[in-house]
């Protein structure tokens, strides 16, 4: 920031807000989407039509007012799985991200905090865990167990932490030393309280940054297991796996695969949109 | 100098060395191996006899060790399923994984730094902006997608390039591209931070002082200290990229390493997956090995740290 003109700082608020505002508002729809879904499904997204299968969408040729999104190969309404999908996606976000969070904020404050012999120990754990093939370990894990929801979080939740370590640990070593926290030492309050009212609620806004990208990256990566057959089981309408059922369709009718696939990508670019504004105004920096 | 070096090549063994031990315990932890390689019809007198062919009736510090002292070897056994030493399968597969990890860092790197240098010259400017968009939009873009995507207008509908295989360059084309993609958001991000901060430093302003070039003053002193931490990125993002090749692989049907430990899995040949999984590990800590060292070797600065 310092070296930006005055103009130019002005713009980029100006266009973070534009961000904050876009990125809030996909992020919110999918998120009252994916809340009350059963209620507005036009159809089960599970109730199979051999009669009527890969109808196309009503804006194509052919396509009928009944499926507004078209029917998939097995002439289940397209919408309704997509609705579905948004649930499924936003959970998988939410709780890849408090899994992960819960682990890699422990071990950075831990860190960042006690500094010294614990604080390399967990830098060094730090270090390794990014040089473990996350799809790969996820695959292999997901095919030895079975695949499973529950799997797909914590696998992800496990193996995602390593950018709120880094983050909790660089926020908390620069909190440390602040004269508040020296201030609630001398009134005489216990580690733990230091801990948790003073370090933590001042490295929260920081950690709602990693929190966005964190979760943009678990929906992608969940996404990308399922399309891959190991990830969210069948029938559950995950977009990954909407892509993959698709995908020997596709030549013929490409709808089928670019609906799913522009639904992950609109929600994925939201997330990170509000993940940018914020860290806009937060001002966090994420590089190492 | 030499004493950085030191400690940080044995900090890249220490990592190894974990890896390799959460590798063995990743496939301890996730079941039976015996079962799950015998198959669901087995008897437990079939099962037995795997778990003692296999030696997986030791107790598992000793399995741990012998397992250890093997892969340091380079020994990792026989695939269960192609009856070849896992090491052949690889070394046969590895320079396809590699091409393509080279194609699209190339890739990456020949649209990243222009937009990344771009955006830092206009700072704050509709091209800034414009990069700022591309940024977003390659972050968020699923990557399998938008390999079936350009499958389907690349290979269909225009007829260019081959959908799936492996043979020729032109079975890169596609892979590289959508690899490129995922790598492009964040090096452009570092080209255009690393830009606007050089061209805001004081040796940026002496140059201009003195009255050199533009140009001169971009590409000399600008670009070149921009450079030094898009370069270890760079080397990092490789490692990423190779262990993402998984996906796109599989999605291409490019058979590199990737798409061996994707064949591997769905046949429950654990050998090779562990492998796989050890080696891309491997080659991502050496990548960060080296990408510390260059920026030791392009910045004094950062030895004494």
């Amino acid at each position: 920031m310092s070296g930006m003109t005055v103009q130019a700082a002005r713009r980029s608020g100006l266009l973070s807000n534009w961000g904050f505002f876009v990125g809030a508002g996909i992020v919110g729809f999918c998120a009252l989407i994916a809340l009350i879904a059963p209620l507005i499904v036009p159809y089960d997204p599970f109730a199979i039509d051999l009669q009527r299968r890969l109808v196309p969408p009503v804006f194509m040729e052919g396509g009928d007012p009944r499926n507004f999104f078209g029917t998939d190969q097995l002439g289940r309404d397209y919408l309704s799985r997509l609705i579905y999908g948004t649930r499924i996606s936003m959970v998988i976000g939410v709780l890849t991200v408090i899994t992960s969070g819960l682990i890699g904020i422990t071990l950075g404050v831990v860190g960042g905090f006690y500094g010294g012999k614990i604080d390399d120990v967990v830098m060094f754990i730090i270090t390794t865990r990014p040089s473990i093939p996350v799809v790969l370990v996820a695959l292999a894990v997901a095919a030895l167990r079975g695949s499973s929801f529950l799997l797909v979080v914590l696998v992800l939740g496990l193996l995602l932490w390593d950018r709120f370590a880094v983050v909790a640990r660089a926020t908390t070593m620069q909190i440390r030393n602040l004269d508040y926290v020296a201030a609630a030492w001398c009134s005489g309050v216990s580690r733990w309280w230091v801990l948790t009212r003073e370090v933590l609620p001042n490295i929260a806004t920081h950690l709602a940054v990693v929190a966005t990208l964190e979760m943009a990256l678990a929906i992608l990566l969940e996404a990308a297991l399922s399309f891959l057959g190991l990830g969210v089981p069948p029938p559950l309408p995950s977009w990954g796996l909407m892509i993959a059922e698709a995908k020997e369709y596709m030549f013929f009718q490409p709808w089928v695969i670019v609906i799913p696939g522009a639904a992950l990508f609109v929600l994925v670019l939201g997330v990170n949109l509000l993940g940018d504004a914020l860290r806009d105004m937060m001002g966090t920096d994420l590089s190492r | 100098m030499l004493n950085f070096f030191l400690r940080r090549f044995v900090v890249a063994v220490l990592v190894a060395l974990t890896v390799l031990t959460v590798t063995f315990l990743l496939t301890q932890f996730s079941g039976d191996l015996a079962i799950s390689i015998a198959g669901p019809d087995a008897s437990q007198a079939d099962i037995d006899k795997i778990r003692h062919l296999l030696g997986l009736n030791r107790p598992m510090w000793i399995q741990y060790f012998d397992w250890l002292g093997r892969a340091m070897q380079g020994d990792f056994g026989e695939s269960f399923f192609f009856r070849d030493k896992v090491w052949n399968l690889i070394a046969a597969r590895l320079p396809v994984t590699l091409s393509l990890g080279f194609v699209g860092l190339a890739l990456a790197l020949v649209v990243s730094l222009p937009l990344g240098i771009l955006a830092a010259v206009r700072e704050g400017s509709v091209v800034d902006r414009a990069v700022g968009m591309v940024v977003l939009f390659g972050q968020a873009m699923p990557s399998f997608w938008l390999g079936l995507i350009l499958m389907v207008v690349f290979g269909l509908h225009l007829g260019w390039l081959p959908i799936s295989g492996t043979g020729s360059w032109q079975h890169y084309v596609l892979p590289g591209i959508v690899l490129a993609f995922s790598a492009v958001p964040s090096l452009t991000r570092l080209t255009r931070s690393g830009m606007v901060e050089a061209l805001t430093s004081d040796y940026i302003r002496t140059a201009r002082a003195k009255g050199l070039t533009r140009l001169s003053i971009l590409v000399k002193h600008g670009f070149r200290n921009a450079a030094i931490p898009v370069v270890s990125v760079a080397a990092v993002q490789l490692g990423f990229m190779l262990s993402g090749s998984v996906v796109i692989e599989t999605v291409f049907a490019l058979h590199g390493v990737g798409f061996l430990a994707w064949e591997s899995i769905s046949k429950n040949d654990f050998p090779v997956v562990q492998a796989v999984v050890l080696i891309l590990a491997l080659m991502y800590i050496g990548l960060t090995l080296l990408a510390d060292l260059l920026n030791a070797v392009l910045d004094p600065r950062l030895r004494t740290g």
